[in-house]
Parts: C-alpha cells; structure tokens; sequence
C-alpha cells in the first residue's frame, strides 16, 4: 500500500504562543560536564534576519542511542504547565524560535556516532519546511563527500571556542545553505 | 539553479493575485507538496533556497529515526481547548479526529499532535495580531494530544474565524488549524493546516492554492461527519493525515 501524504503548510507567523515551550533550547541535563552551545543566526535572501523562524534539533545520545526519550515538554499535572526536561534524561529534541534579532542558541551534549545535529527550520513565508545538519566536525560521510566543495562549509559549524560553535542559516541567496531531500 | 521569479508588487488587487495564481499553478505538475517558492505568497520571496536540495539515501542517517513523547508532555485536558479557562469559549463548539499513518498505511502510534489556531472572531492569542477582531479571555487556541494505538488524535474546540492578513489587499485567509505532526522519524515531520469544507475564500487563498495540485489541495481539507457530531454538544470533522518521509523501517523492510 502507497497512500498520498498530506500536503504541507507554513507554520505562518502566530505560532509563538503554541509550539515554542519552556526549556525547549536546553537538551542537555543540569550541570553536565561536556555541555556544548550552537548558536547562530537566520538569514533571508536580502541578508536580512529571519525573527520568525522556529527551528528543531533532532540527535542521537552521547552513547550513539537514536530512540530519544519522552519528556522534552514535561508537565505539571497541578497547574499543567511546562516544567520543562527533569534535568537527568537527555531526549535528543530542541525546539528554539528565533528572537527578533533573527538569533538562536540551543545548549545541548554531543552527539554520539556522528559529527552532526539534525537541524529542520519553519518559518513564516516557508511553505515547506527545509532540513540541514550543523557539523560540529568536517568529517567525510556520506553527505559531506556529495556536497560540492564549494558549498560545503553552509554545513559546518565554527567553533568560536571550546564548546562553543555558530552556525548560521542561510534561506537563499550567496552562501545559501544546503539544504537536505531524504525521499 | 532552478528559475527565478519576480517579486509580486504590492497593492495587487484579488483579482490580480487570482490570476498570479493561476498562472502559477498552470506551470506545474501534480506535486504532493507546495513549491517552496510561490511568488503568490509573497512571504516566500525571500525565504527559499534557489538551490536544488541535495538527496541524502543513507540507511545509517539519524534523521531516519526521530523525538519520542509520552504521557509525560501532555495532560488529559490538553485536547480540549475550550475547557482551559474558568469560562466557555464563544464560537461554534467542534470535534475533530482522525488518523496519522505513514505512506505505507501504518499507523503512527503514541506520537505527539499539537493544534493552535484563531479564535472564533478569527484573531490569535499573539501580540503582533492586531486585527480589530475580539480576543476571548476564555479561548487560548493551542492543544496537543498523543495518537492512540491506531492512530487515532481527537481535539474538542472551536471553529476559527476567517482573518485578513497584507499579502494583496483584501487578503482574507478562510477558517483553518494548524497542525504539527511527529512521525516514527525525523524526516516524517509535517506542519501543515487543515481546513473546512466548502469554504468560499479556498479560490483566494494564496497559502492553500500553493499546493498546486487540486487532488493534493482536497487532502487538506476535513470532511464534515455527521457520525462524529455530539447531540446538544458538537459538530464533528474528520480528517486523516498521512505523513511523508522514509523512515528506518522502511528501509531495513527494503533490504
């Protein structure tokens, strides 16, 4: 059986009272030692800072586990508000809108088994949403060697110092970020 | 480098942007998903990328396994969203179900659905919404739910109202709710609207008209289930959701 999916539509601009949750930049529990930040900014195709972009990080755990965890948008079943993560469980997803500077920064642990983070960007204007990866090492695989040489470096992460790395995004224009299809 | 359309100037009368519209669609295949650049919805102008998108076919990618959730983000009232205030909401009360399957018809179990949308004068609970329209201090319009073993999600609300927004003038965008979808993989992710039956702004609508294909435009759309409506309580909709995407199943099941 092959059914036909459902269409996408943009995530427009009035999402911000409804998906972005407390503690969604903060994937990585309390304290933890080897705590990295990725941050970076959204830009248009004018240069200009995208305000309105909600993006989400997807990873596999330190040890290589890929089966997350629940928990990322914790309740309290008094009030029923987001208490957010419990500070121990790392559950793999970040979801951080933008500010109105176009800027976002997720803190989070590394990866384990691969040099990147999944990272997929809504925005108002997008009509689909696009998927990119944040390499925090320029480590030949499989995406990496069937990207031109050229437009490589949209994929890779600076580190600016230790533990800390800026990845921007590009939506078009000169040093468009490449964007990922997976079929 | 795939073609560049112009910009759309503004001021463009509905006349004016249904003809944009139409010329538009008339270029285009039966694709399932909207083009990313719709010149229609000026919005997209300048927010999507010019260069193709680079096929990535790795068994081993991370994003064919994707976020799980549980009953740990949700409560039992968060499908309700008119019972999240002290009073009841105006509007028309709603029921809306269905199911989320993947392409090969199998149901996407014990994931996370969210819902947010206007309120029933057609206005959301956000600051930047300044049309003129009432807020409903007892109406927030955003729930979540987690699908059952089948499937299955299920919301109680409000009908939305129809709002204008500044893409051409007299721009109207007809009733919807906006849906988030989680699948079995990271590459399943859908956010989409959902639309209701009959609608008269469905032919204006730049935002649901970029879906090119009218086969693909009526799977936005809900269908009104008699079945569904609660006596002296709701009307009820149904509308199923079938997300796209490979996923590390599909994949070991290829092999």
């Amino acid at each position: 059986m092959s059914l036909v999916p459902t269409p996408s539509q943009t995530v427009g601009p009035f999402y911000g009272y409804a998906l972005p949750f407390p503690g969604g930049a903060e994937v990585a529990p309390v304290g933890h030692p080897d705590l990295i930040t990725v941050h970076g900014y959204v830009y248009d195709g004018a240069g200009q800072p995208v305000p309105d972009a909600l993006l989400e990080t997807w990873q596999p755990a330190p040890d290589g586990s890929r089966g997350g965890a629940p928990g990322s948008m914790r309740r309290d079943p008094v009030t029923g508000r987001i208490v957010g993560r419990d500070g121990v469980t790392f559950t793999g997803f970040g979801r951080i809108a933008t500010d109105a500077d176009g800027h976002y920064a997720v803190r989070t642990l590394p990866p384990g088994g691969v040099p990147y983070l999944c990272v997929l960007v809504f925005a108002r204007g997008l009509l689909h949403h696009l998927y990119t990866r944040a390499y925090l090492r320029a480590e030949e695989d499989a995406l990496l060697s069937a990207v031109p040489a050229e437009r490589r470096g949209t994929l890779l992460a600076v580190e600016e110092r230790p533990g800390t790395y800026r990845f921007d995004i590009r939506l078009q224009g000169p040093g468009e970020t490449v964007f990922l299809d997976f079929g | 480098m795939t073609h560049v359309a112009a910009p759309l100037p503004d001021g463009l009368s509905q006349e004016q942007m249904d003809a944009e519209v139409a010329k538009v669609q008339a270029g285009t295949d039966g694709a399932v998903h909207p083009p990313r650049g719709f010149p229609p919805y000026r919005s997209s102008t300048l927010r999507h990328p010019r260069q193709p998108l680079i096929p990535v076919r790795d068994p081993e990618a991370v994003e064919l396994s994707g976020p799980a959730f549980g009953l740990t983000d949700v409560t039992a009232l968060d499908r309700d969203l008119t019972r999240q205030h002290a009073g009841e909401p105006l509007g028309e009360r709603i029921t809306v179900t269905g199911r989320v399957t993947d392409r090969q018809g199998r149901p996407i179990r014990r994931q996370l659905v969210e819902l947010w949308q206007a309120n029933a004068s057609g206005r959301y609970a956000h600051q930047l919404d300044q049309h003129p329209a009432p807020l409903d201090p007892n109406f927030t319009g955003f729930g979540r739910c987690l699908t059952d073993d089948e499937g299955r999600y299920s919301f109680t609300t409000i009908k939305p109202g129809a709002y204008p927004w500044r893409n051409h003038v007299n721009a109207w965008r007809p009733a919807h709710l906006h849906f988030s979808l989680f699948g079995t993989a990271f590459t399943q992710r859908l956010v989409t609207q959902m639309y209701f039956p009959g609608d008269p702004l469905f032919a204006h609508d730049p935002v649901l008209q970029s879906v090119t294909d009218p086969a693909a435009r009526a799977r936005l759309v809900a269908a009104y289930d008699h079945g569904l409506s609660v006596p002296e309580w709701s009307l009820g909709y149904r509308w199923d959701i079938v997300l796209d995407g490979p996923s590390a199943t599909l994949f070991e099941e290829d092999r």
